[in-house]
This record gives structure tokens, C-alpha cells and sequence, in this order.
């Protein structure tokens, strides 16, 4: 029997995730039953992933606005003005569960989609980051729990992630130039694999997923379609995992990034025709949500005849055909009369361009198959009228972190041996054999590679500019506080933009978390939500779109609350870019510390926070406390002054303070350079592994010359910031005393191969 | 002078080299497309990075039956100045215009990292301006740059003095240590018995600028320049003769 055949019955609908009142919903809208394939095209644009319908309440409450924004949330990337007549369009995606099920092949589509989102709009892609979350690798004490069977597997998934996500992007030919790794239990059987791409367009060569003019012919062009990845967004994207997934390997889909890199450039030979009126990748969702959001954006219908879209398998029925998700895929709406000018551009790509449908007038989505109607729905109703959930929520019973604290060492106590250790562990240790994996130069734009600076840098051929891009978070922190936690990956993000010389101009956010189900899960998205709001309007960030990730959970265990910052930042002078790096033996080093001797906790409050970081967790394996507070003026009077001190080239390197504290910055800043090493004394009323290891904003590490300390000084005055003369940069050992007794004390040559082995002796070279 | 920069499918190199010639080396720069065997009256031509026809199967092994190398291997074994990059040196390997294969890199994963190579020829067309010894900085990024050939093939090349760069250390020692991939004898790039054709597997159009952290490679790209000069102008040329 035909699937169109099937009888459409309340059972049925359960089946494609739909509840009895969204069903009923459908019914309304259509004023009949749907049958199968208006069935599963409503489950598909309805589902979490497509609809952001548990989201959206709270998504509201982000700044979308802002003068630079020219286009915000709502297309398929979002676009700010970055001088010149150029424009940058980027944007943040999950691949979450499909990174679980297969991971080369998830974590390689997951790149292929959001590199599609980019280039629809025009923008040619120059840069991939990807933040990525794994369980242990190690069995060490922050991995507390994790069997020898678990780790081998986290490995298994974090080698197959790596490598996916190289082997798109080095054929595709865009540089990965930066990301963010970090390791916990909860992300064993839920990895999370966000993708950033970045891209340039000329302001007034931008295009958008608008169809119009009716008669207009609906052209497909790209891959054939075929079985895979149909159900991907409904049902992996959009439930929780059960011991079952692994059989859901078939919903992955399958990348070609060389199909992709010749997607790309008859696209933008294409749309250099000016016979386009609008584009849409086929991502999740495939040609149903192209279709029916072309068609809403744009106020009208669209007609699809299924018996001209290319297909690479036979006996495809149009449910098949609607719900695919095939790769490598787009829909475009071009000029009637001159829709041979874009075919014949694909063509000498090798590419397929085949008229599909057309536009028309009455706002109806029309799929025709073997000359029959399979499915009609109105096109605004299907892409915007999703129910939208208030869904219930609240805190947790019992405040997190009340369990376990850390104990401080007591004073006096030697922390070399700890501080190697903490080099090791996996999230502070040396990306580098991830990063190599990656082709981090291709397009040569690349001015500070994954580790030179505290973001990367890219310059702008042609203009004097540059941008730099950076993502953050913190889950940890987001699970024990999640408003503090939010706050501080924005504020992350853009402390490292501003370290590496550019103002902080946009951002984009990837939020993953749990089944929105729970009451738990709900509040800490909603707390998140309100975190990164707080913090972008106090620091001037737009927030310009995203993508939100729900139902990571497995076996009914919820992940971290993970939102996930990608802070955009602008150079006007890409040769004012600084990196992290140690430049010059008797340079003078500086702790910014922008919140001052009052932000520090004392007593019970200092143990607290501290439980919190990563000091904590990777060497005792605690995860407690609360993390500490975010003082976001302190952050904004800290960025506005590093960019003066950058902008008069008084900076020989500026590098801030997170994971791991002053100590881990310090380190960086020396395996950074060319066989460089600093000395530094502090004083402090914390005891010394908080002084040394302790997490709090807001603060930064510069060295300068001793020339130019009078002036560097002068200007974090003129900011109300404490720039503490704390060492020197030195050669050989790597030496740090808290009040005058020291505490580490080993040749930086042993620090650093401590650091640099780890991963690599972890995965096997 | 003109420069032909070849276009596969899934070159991605090409702008980048393309940069280089016009922006950089201030000469003129040419895209060749791969379904003409037209070469635009390139006076050299650079085959680029990238994965031509994707290659899923062998690194280069259709690229060289596109009608462009046609032309280019005519242009070849005429005397004309053919330099690959990368990609584009595999796909010389593939199409015989260079001696020996490509393996999987040791240790079987893609690399991208700055590297040291060692010029040891200075008497072709692509090393002329460089001195005989000097180490180049240039990164590479593949996943088959592990140079390989038999004995016999090895010892015509050293004979015939075709090595052109070894993989050293940043002074020039060659050691295993300094072997990102693998290669015999720290083979790094080779050219023919003619010397008129080169492949090599660093990146000298990423290394040309010194904002991305080395300028060496440029003076592949110079050399190059200076040679067609010379041979435009057979007077000078032999008196410039190194």
C-alpha cells in the first residue's frame, strides 16, 4: 500500500509527535483531515526544532535592534553593517543528536547547514568556529564516575567530531579558526556540536527568502533528493534520547562538502545575474520549510510539482519526497523570463536547476504528484501559526551546588604539582591536536589562528578592517546559576573580542538544553534567556538570531542549561589586532581588574565560588557553589579600555582571565610565544589557589612595554580600573608568589609540554 | 608577465593565489577554467590548492583527465613554467607531468600547521631568487602529502638535482622530527628533469604577506616572476645567470 494511502487518525498523529490539540489545530486550519503528507509536512514545521514553539515566548525578551543590525532574527542568518559598504552575515546552529548518533557524518552536515544559511544570503563564508561539549576523555577526577567503557566511547565521538567537521570545511576551502571544547558527565550520552559560520556580502548584494511576483518559477537546484534525514528535526532533533537512538542512524544525513563548494559559487554567480528574487537552503525540514517560508515571508503561494524535483532513488512518495532532508540543496525563485540565465550558470558548475513549481497569488502551499493535489495548506498559517507554549515552569526543589564544597589548601602549600595537572586536563589543555585537523588559513585571511589570540582575527581584503569572532559558555555555571551563567559566556565573549582589539558588535547564540517538559529545564532556559539579555544590553550587543536546542537529554538525564555566545567583534584597523602571546623578555606584565578588591568574596562566600571552577572540578572532581557574580559595568569599563590601549598600539599582548584562572592565562600567554616565561608576584587577601586559580570577570592580563606603562596606567585611571604591575616577562622558569611565598614555581618548558602532550597522548597522536 | 591560475571544481585555493600574483607580486593573474583547453596566453601557469572533483577517490586522479591539463601538459612539454600547489601538485603526480605517488599522511589525519622547508635547488625557475640553503616558513594543510617513489626513481631525482625543498627544522637541519607527513627523504617538493615543472606541498600563497606570519614564499612566486623576465629578454638573461 502507497504511505498516501494511510488513513490519517489521531494515532497517527501521536506517531509524528503532533498532541490531540495541536492535531486538532491542523484540522482547523485545513477545515478537514490532512492525509499523510500534509500530516507530516505540519509535524516537520511544528516540531520544537522548526517552530521554536516552546522558545518563543522567551526569545522575545533578547535586544534584536541596534544601528548596525540589518537583519535580525527571522532569516536565515542574521546581518550587521561593518563599514565600507560590507556587511557580515553569521549565525550559530546545533547538530546535537545527530553528532551522538554518527558523529563524522553529524558533526560534518552540521557544518554543511549553517554554511548554506550563510551563503543563501549572499555572503560569501570566510570562517567556521564550533563550540563543542563532550563527556570525559579521562578518567581523571574531574571525569568523577566515568568508566573506562565511557571515556573510550567519548573519544570514539569527540575524534569522529573532529574529524567530520574537517572534512567539510577543508574541501568546502572556509577556514575553522577557532571554537571552544570543554568536557563533563552530563554531555556523555549528549554531545553538543554547534557550528558558527561567518560571512561577507556587499551591503547592496545581499538576498533574502522572500518569494514574490506570482508566476514566478520555483527552481531546485543541487543535490538529488533522496531517503536520508527524513524525520531529522521532528523526531531526533526533537525528542529525548532513549537506548533506541542508535537505530535512529539512518535519520542522519550524509554530506558532500564538494556538491557544497559548488553550490556556492554558482549561487553567487547566480544571484550576480540579477535574475533571483529569493533563495532558501534546504536544511531541516528540506524542501517543506523552504518552500512554505519563501512563500510566507513573501505573502504568497508557492506550487510544487513533485515529479520534477531530481530524486536519487526511486518510488519516492511525496511524503518521502517532502520530508527529506538531503544535503546540499536549495529552492530559489527567479525572474519568469529569465530563469535560463541562473540554469545555465549551474550548469557550467555541473550542477542540477530544474524548474519545480511557481509562485503564485493565493498564499496556498500546493504540492502536485502524478498530477493529483497530495497537499494543500496555507502557507502563513503552516510557517507561523505554530502553537506557541507558555510552557510551566520553576527552580529546582533544593538550590544546586549545596553539596559538595572544596576545601582551600592551606597557606604555604606548593601548587606546582596541581598546576601541571590542571595544563593536562583535557578543557584547559592544548587544542592543537584538534585544531591541525582543521585547515585554519584557506582564503588567507586569517590573522591570529586558534590559540594566537583570545579571538580569532580575520582581515577584510581590500579595506583596511578586520573582524573578530569568539564563542563561549559555560554550562557548569549555567546549571548552578543559570542568570549568572548566561551573563558571563556574553560577557566572555566579549572580553575576549576586546582582548583581541576589536569593539564588540553583534552576537549570535546557540542555546541548548534539556526537555523543555520539565519545570526545571523551562526555568533555567527562561533564567538564561533573561542572563544574556541583561548582559547584551549592558554591554551594546545585538543579539542578531540563533538557534535553540531542546530535548538533550538521555535516558531521562538533562544536560547542562548550555547557551552558547558567538560574539562578533570589529576592527576599523585589523593592524591594531592583538594577540595573546608574551612578545618581549623584561616586558612589563599587568593584571586589569576592572571590579577591584570589593568583587572578591570572603569566608564561606570564597569557598563557594570557588567550588565553582574549573580548578575544582577537574582536580576534585566538585561542581558547587555558585559561580561568581557578573559585574557587567565593571565588564564594559574594562572593554572600553582596552580598546583605547589597543587602538594606541600600547598593548604587546592582552589575554583574559576564565577557565582556570590568572595562573592558566598566565601559562597561555608564555606556551603562546617563542620560548618566553613570566615572574609574578601577587598580593592577596584570598588564599592563594583562589588568587591564582579564581575565576572572576572582568579582569585581563596585558604586558606592555616599560615606555609605555605611564601611559597605560593614565588610561585605566581615566577608566576607574586597577592596573596591577604584577611581573615580568622573563625566560626559563615560570614563577608565581602570593604575598611573598611562593607557589609555583617549574621550568616553563615542563608546564608547557604537560599542556601541549595531553590531548594528544589522550587520543593517541 | 601573466599567470594562469587553473579552476577545477573544488579548487579553493585559486583566489588566494590569484591574491598573491595581482595584489602582492603586482603581476597579471588569469583564471583558467578546467573545461578549456584555452591558457589565455599564460606565460606560467599554477595548478592551486583545493580538492578537485572532491577528491573522494584518489587525490588528483580525475582532475588530470579534465581538457585544461591537456593544454597544460602540451604547454609543459613545450618548456612552459607549471607549478601545483598542494592539491595541485598531486594532481601533477596523477597526470605523470611530476615522478612518484602521494600517500595518506602518517598518522592517517588531515594537518594544517606552519612547517620549515629547506631550499636546496636555486637553478630553476621557481627557486631563482631564494639562496641555496635558505629555510622558507609556509604552512601546509593536507591529508596526502606523504611523498613517495621506488629507489630507482629516488635516486634520479637526487641525481638530477629535483628536490627542490626538504622538510628541515626552523635551521635547517633535516630531521624526522621535522617531517609533518611522512615524505621520503623530507621531500617537501620536487621539479622535473627539465626543471620547467614543480610541485610542492607547502603553501607559499599563505606565507606571502608578512600579517599572516611569513613572507618566505613569496619568493617562489618572485622567482618565478624574475625568471620569465629573464627569458623575455635573452641578452639579460645570460648575464643575470646564476
Amino acid at each position: 500500500m502507497l504511505d498516501t494511502e494511510i488513513k490519517v487518525t489521531a494515532e497517527v498523529a501521536a506517531e509524528h509527535g503532533l498532541t490531540p490539540e495541536e492535531y486538532a489545530r491542523v484540522v482547523k486550519i485545513l477545515g478537514r483531515e490532512p492525509n499523510i503528507t500534509e500530516l507530516g509536512i505540519f509535524s516537520l514545521m511544528w516540531s520544537e526544532h522548526c517552530s521554536y514553539k516552546s522558545s518563543r515566548v522567551h526569545l522575545r525578551r533578547l535586544p534584536t535592534k541596534a544601528p548596525q543590525v540589518v537583519q535580525g532574527p527571522g532569516e536565515n542568518a542574521g546581518v550587521v553593517d561593518i563599514g565600507e559598504g560590507l556587511c557580515a552575515a553569521f549565525k550559530i546552529e546545533s547538530h546535537n543528536h545527530p553528532s551522538y548518533v554518527e558523529p563524522f557524518q553529524g558533526a560534518a552536515t552540521g557544518v554543511g547547514g549553517i554554511l548554506r544559511d550563510v551563503f543563501t544570503m549572499g555572503a560569501r563564508p570566510i570562517a567556521v568556529l564550533d563550540e563543542l561539549r563532550f563527556g570525559p576523555v579521562t578518567s581523571a577526577p574531574g571525569a568523577a564516575g566515568a568508566s573506562k567503557e565511557f571515556t573510550a566511547r567519548n573519544r570514539r565521538i569527540l575524534d569522529g567530531v573532529v574529524t567530520g567537521i574537517g572534512f567539510y570545511g577543508n574541501c568546502f576551502g572556509v577556514p575553522t579558526v577557532g571554537g571552544d571544547v570543554a568536557f563533563a558527565p552530563c554531555y556523555s550520552g549528549n554531545p553538543l556540536v554547534n557550528a558558527l559560520a561567518l560571512g561577507i556580502a556587499r551591503r547592496d548584494e545581499l538576498f533574502f527568502a522572500r518569494a514574490r511576483g506570482a508566476g514566478n518559477p520555483v527552481l531546485y537546484v543541487g543535490a538529488k533528493t533522496g531517503r536520508d534525514g527524513i524525520h531529522g528535526a521532528s523526531l531526533l532533533a526533537s525528542a529525548e534520547f532513549t537506548e533506541e537512538s542508535q537505530q535512529k542512524r539512518p535519520n542522519v544525513q550524509v554530506g558532500d562538502p564538494f556538491l557544497e563548494k559548488l553550490l556556492l559559487e554558482a549561487c553567487l554567480e547566480a544571484m550576480r545575474t540579477g535574475a533571483i528574487v529569493a533563495i532558501q537552503d534546504m536544511g531541516a525540514a528540506g524542501l517543506t520549510s523552504s518552500s512554505c517560508e519563501m512563500a510566507s515571508r513573501g505573502c504568497v503561494g508557492i506550487e510544487l510539482d513533485l515529479d520534477r524535483v531530481p530524486q536519487r532513488e526511486t518510488g519516492m512518495t511525496p511524503y518521502e519526497i517532502m520530508l527529506s532532508e538531503s544535503q546540499e540543496r536549495m529552492l530559489i525563485v527567479a525572474e519568469r523570463g529569465r530563469e535560463h540565465e541562473v540554469i545555465e550558470v549551474f550548469a557550467k558548475w555541473g550542477l542540477d536547476a530544474v524548474e519545480v513549481g511557481r509562485v503564485t497569488p493565493d498564499g496556498m502551499m500546493r504540492v502536485v504528484w502524478q498530477e493529483r493535489t497530495a497537499a494543500e495548506i496555507p502557507a502563513k498559517a503552516l510557517a507561523e501559526d505554530a502553537p506557541v507554549y507558555q510552557r510551566p515552569l520553576a527552580p529546582p526543589a533544593a538550590p544546586r551546588g549545596g553539596g559538595k564544597l572544596i576545601e582551600f589548601a592551606p597557606e604555604g602549600t606548593d601548587l606546582t604539582a596541581n598546576f601541571a595537572r590542571l595544563l593536562a586536563w583535557p578543557g584547559i589543555a592544548s587544542k592543537r591536536w584538534i585544531f591541525e585537523q582543521y585547515d585554519h588559513m584557506v582564503r588567507t585571511n586569517t590573522l591570529a589562528w586558534p590559540g594566537a589570540a583570545d579571538a580569532a582575527v580575520l582581515r577584510m581584503k581590500g579595506t583596511h578592517r578586520g573582524l573578530a569572532l569568539t564563542v563561549d559558555g559555560n554550562g557548569r555555571w549555567c546549571w548552578l546559576a543559570p542568570r549568572e551563567g548566561a551573563k558571563a559566556a556574553v560577557a566572555e565573549g566579549a572580553r575576549n573580542v576586546a582582548c583581541a582589539g576589536a569593539r564588540p558588535w553583534a552576537a549570535t547564540n546557540c542555546l541548548n538544553f534539556g526537555n523543555p517538559e520539565k519545570l526545571e529545564v523551562m526555568w533555567e532556559f527562561s533564567e538564561c534567556v533573561d542572563g544574556i539579555a541583561e548582559a547584551c544590553i549592558a554591554l551594546g550587543i545585538p543579539i542578531t538570531g540563533g538557534n535553540v536546542s531542546f530535548y538533550n537529554d538521555t535516558l531521562g538525564q538533562s544536560i547542562y542549561p548550555t547557551p552558547v555566545l558567538g560574539v562578533l567583534g570589529l576592527l576599523e584597523d585589523a593592524s591594531r589586532a592583538v594577540g595573546i602571546a608574551f612578545r618581549e623578555e623584561g616586558d612589563a606584565i599587568l593584571l586589569l581588574d576592572s571590579a577591584g578588591e570589593g568583587a572578591r568574596p570572603a569566608g564561606a562566600d570564597a569557598r563557594r565560588e570557588f567550588s565553582s571552577s574549573e580548578y575544582a572540578f577537574a582536580l576534585y572532581g566538585v561542581a558547587g557553589g555558585a559561580p561568581p557574580i557578573v559585574d557587567l559595568a565593571a565588564e564594559k569599563r574594562l572593554i572600553e579600555a582596552l580598546l583605547v590601549l589597543s587602538g594606541e598600539k600600547l598593548l604587546r599582548s592582552a589575554h583574559d582571565i576564565s577557565d582556570g584562572g590568572l595562573g592558566v592565562t598566565l601559562a597561555e600567554c608564555c606556551f603562546a610565544s617563542r620560548g618566553l616565561s613570566a615572574r609574578v608576584s601577587l598580593s592577596s587577601f584570598e588564599p592563594p589557589e583562589a588568587a591564582v586559580f579564581g575565576e572572576r570577570g572582568a579582569r585581563a592580563v596585558v604586558s606592555c612595554s616599560r615606555e609605555a606603562l605611564a601611559r597605560l596606567g593614565g588610561v585605566a585611571r581615566q577608566w576607574g580600573i586597577a592596573a596591577l604591575a604584577i611581573g615580568e616577562v622573563g625566560r626559563d622558569d615560570f614563577h608565581v608568589s602570593v604575598n611573598g611565598r611562593a607557589v609555583i614555581q617549574a621550568p616553563c618548558d615542563r608546564l608547557r609540554a604537560a599542556w601541549a602532550d595531553a590531548l594528544p597522548s589522550i587520543m593517541g597522536k | 608577465m601573466k599567470f594562469g591560475v587553473v579552476v577545477f571544481p573544488g579548487s579553493n585555493c585559486d583566489d588566494d593565489a590569484r591574491h598573491v600574483i595581482a595584489n602582492v607580486l603586482g603581476q597579471t593573474a588569469e583564471f583558467l577554467w578546467h573545461q578549456s583547453e584555452d591558457l589565455c596566453g599564460a606565460d606560467a601557469v599554477i595548478l592551486p590548492g583545493g580538492f578537485a572533483y572532491g577528491d573522494y577517490l584518489r587525490t588528483g586522479a580525475i582532475a588530470r583527465f579534465s581538457p585544461v591539463m591537456r593544454a597544460v601538459e602540451r604547454f609543459a612539454r613545450g618548456g612552459g613554467i607549471v607549478l601545483g600547489i598542494c592539491n595541485g601538485f598531486q594532481i601533477l603526480l596523477e597526470a605523470g607531468l611530476l615522478p612518484g605517488a602521494m600517500l595518506r599522511n602518517a598518522g592517517l589525519r588531515f594537518r594544517c600547521l606552519p612547517v620549515h622547508i629547506r631550499v636546496e635547488q636555486t637553478d630553476t625557475p621557481f627557486t631563482c631568487a631564494a639562496r641555496r640553503g635558505q629555510v622558507l616558513e609556509a604552512p601546509i594543510a593536507h591529508n596526502e602529502g606523504n611523498y613517495y617513489c621506488d629507489a630507482e626513481t629516488l635516486a634520479g631525482l637526487e641525481r638530477d638535482r629535483q628536490i627542490l625543498f626538504r622538510y628541515t627544522t626552523p635551521d635547517g637541519r633535516e630531521e624526522a622530527a621535522a617531517n609533518p607527513n611522512g615524505s621520503l627523504a623530507n621531500i617537501a617538493g620536487i621539479c622535473n628533469r627539465e626543471r620547467n615543472v614543480a610541485g610542492l606541498m607547502p603553501h607559499p600563497e599563505r606565507a606571502s604577506e608578512r600579517e599572516l606570519g611569513s613572507a618566505d614564499g613569496l619568493v617562489i612566486f618572485r622567482s618565478m616572476a624574475e625568471w620569465l623576465a629573464r627569458t623575455a629578454e635573452p641578452a639579460t638573461a645570460v648575464s643575470r645567470a646564476r
